[in-house]
């Protein structure tokens, strides 16, 4: 059981990569990329917000949307799946709220560390389509906390890589046409390169 | 902004202010579904239509949103349009909704649909934000299309699933490229595309953050 989440989690940091190999949370990824303190702190809130959001969407869905759930309260045949989308924003929304009142009560010194990002994060990709995947894949409890974690630290380890080159490459001599969001695509790209090589690992 | 006219807001976004190349948004949800054109169209088919109800729908009731609450309202809008796309692909093309997985459901974080409802829908009459919302999303789509043809053209020599190069494997005579249908090619295309996109319409070129200084003292070459 270790061992396989254990598995899971190396496979949702490096394999997986939220932001290498699916694509997701690529606006802000490529926005707040500039910085190193930016993506540090935009890093920390996806994993944050990560960790707590796929866990509580997963009870959720499988106590109340999904097909029979509900047959604790005496509706064996009730099929609220459709109402996933709704409901997992509306969670994200909630939670961050919530997570921002908290930190901003008890944590001040991280809470304006995070500033910004926090709030701006509702509208990550890559934390609506964590949870989309564990409806898809069927996580347990269990299985969908750590893959948060695990996604959250991918994404983390990739804006924060990419922040690290783009510091470098605004000094170098780019051709007109690429200045900017071009050659940060292409760096992307052969970032994503190196990251393939970890596919096919497995513990 | 009366006097701007429908053609100019229908097609401005495709290619002078095209979202993906000039104003990074969506980029999310666009990239992953590239690897065939068919897939591609259903998914701008679906982002043109959510953007354009999207728009149309906040517009028609931008005078009764709160504005503290103004988020939350396009939200919820979005995500109902969303959700009838999800169920009708579901419905009527089940193969394709498995293939596009989750995509469909991240049109809701799609930042083109709530960037048009906020930035142009709360201010504009709602025919004018149907229209920007149908260009904005028909700007998403051609990027996507451009993509997705030379994705599937050069990674797998087909077109729609048909063969038009004949394959190696197939007896014929071209040998595919398999890097076009992994991940890292969408990166290089795009950046590519937004390249040739910039060397032709050069208004687009960013500024450099630091200028290389010119050669003040000859030195040892």
């Amino acid at each position: 059981m270790a061992e396989h989440l254990i598995s899971l989690f190396i496979k949702a940091i490096f394999v997986e990569n939220m932001a290498l190999a699916f694509f997701l949370g690529m606006c802000t990824f490529l926005a707040l990329s500039k910085k190193m303190e930016a993506a540090i702190g935009l890093g920390v809130a996806v994993v944050f917000v990560l960790a707590i959001t796929v866990p509580v969407n997963q009870v959720i869905y499988n106590g109340i949307l999904r097909e029979g759930a509900l047959d604790w309260a005496g509706f064996p045949n009730v099929d609220l799946s459709f109402l996933g989308l709704l409901t997992y924003i509306g969670v994200i929304a909630a939670l961050v709220q919530i997570l921002e009142m908290i930190l901003d009560k008890y944590f001040p010194a991280l809470y304006n560390a995070l500033g910004v990002f926090l709030p701006l994060i509702t509208v990550n990709c890559a934390i609506l389509g964590a949870s989309l995947f564990m409806v898809e894949r069927d996580y347990t409890f269990g299985e969908s906390a750590v893959y948060g974690v695990g996604a959250g630290m991918g994404f983390a380890l990739a804006i924060i890589a990419l922040a690290g080159i783009r510091e470098k490459l605004k000094y170098s001599d780019v051709p007109e046409g690429l200045r900017g969001l071009g050659i940060t695509f292409i760096t992307v790209g052969l970032m994503s390169l190196g990251f393939m090589s970890f596919s096919g690992i497995s513990l | 902004m009366s006097e701007v006219s429908a053609k100019k807001v229908l097609l401005d976004p495709i290619f002078n202010n095209n979202p993906i190349a000039l104003q990074i948004l969506g980029i999310c949800s666009a990239l992953a579904v590239t690897t065939s054109l068919q897939l591609s169209i259903v998914m701008g088919l679906a982002v043109i239509f959510v953007c354009g109800l999207s728009n149309l729908s906040v517009s028609l009731i931008r005078k009764h949103i709160p504005s503290n609450i103004r988020i939350i309202v396009q939200m919820t809008i979005i995500a109902s349009l969303v959700i009838v796309v999800d169920e009708v692909l579901k419905a009527f093309a089940y193969e394709l909704s498995k293939q596009l997985s989750v995509f469909v459901g991240l049109i809701i974080t799609n930042c083109i649909v709530l960037g048009r409802a906020e930035a142009f829908a709360m201010q504009n009459p709602p025919m004018m934000s149907f229209v920007d919302g149908v260009g904005n999303g028909a700007g998403y789509a051609a990027i996507l299309l451009a993509v997705a043809l030379i994705r599937e053209l050069f990674g797998a020599g087909k077109l729609f699933g048909v063969e038009v190069m004949p394959t190696v494997a197939n007896g014929g005579w071209y040998e595919p490229n398999g890097l076009l249908l992994l991940a890292p090619s969408a990166f290089f295309i795009i950046g590519f595309l937004i390249w040739g996109l910039r060397a032709w319409k050069t208004d687009q070129v960013e500024p450099a953050d630091y200028k290389m200084a010119a050669h003040k003292v000859k030195e040892a070459f």
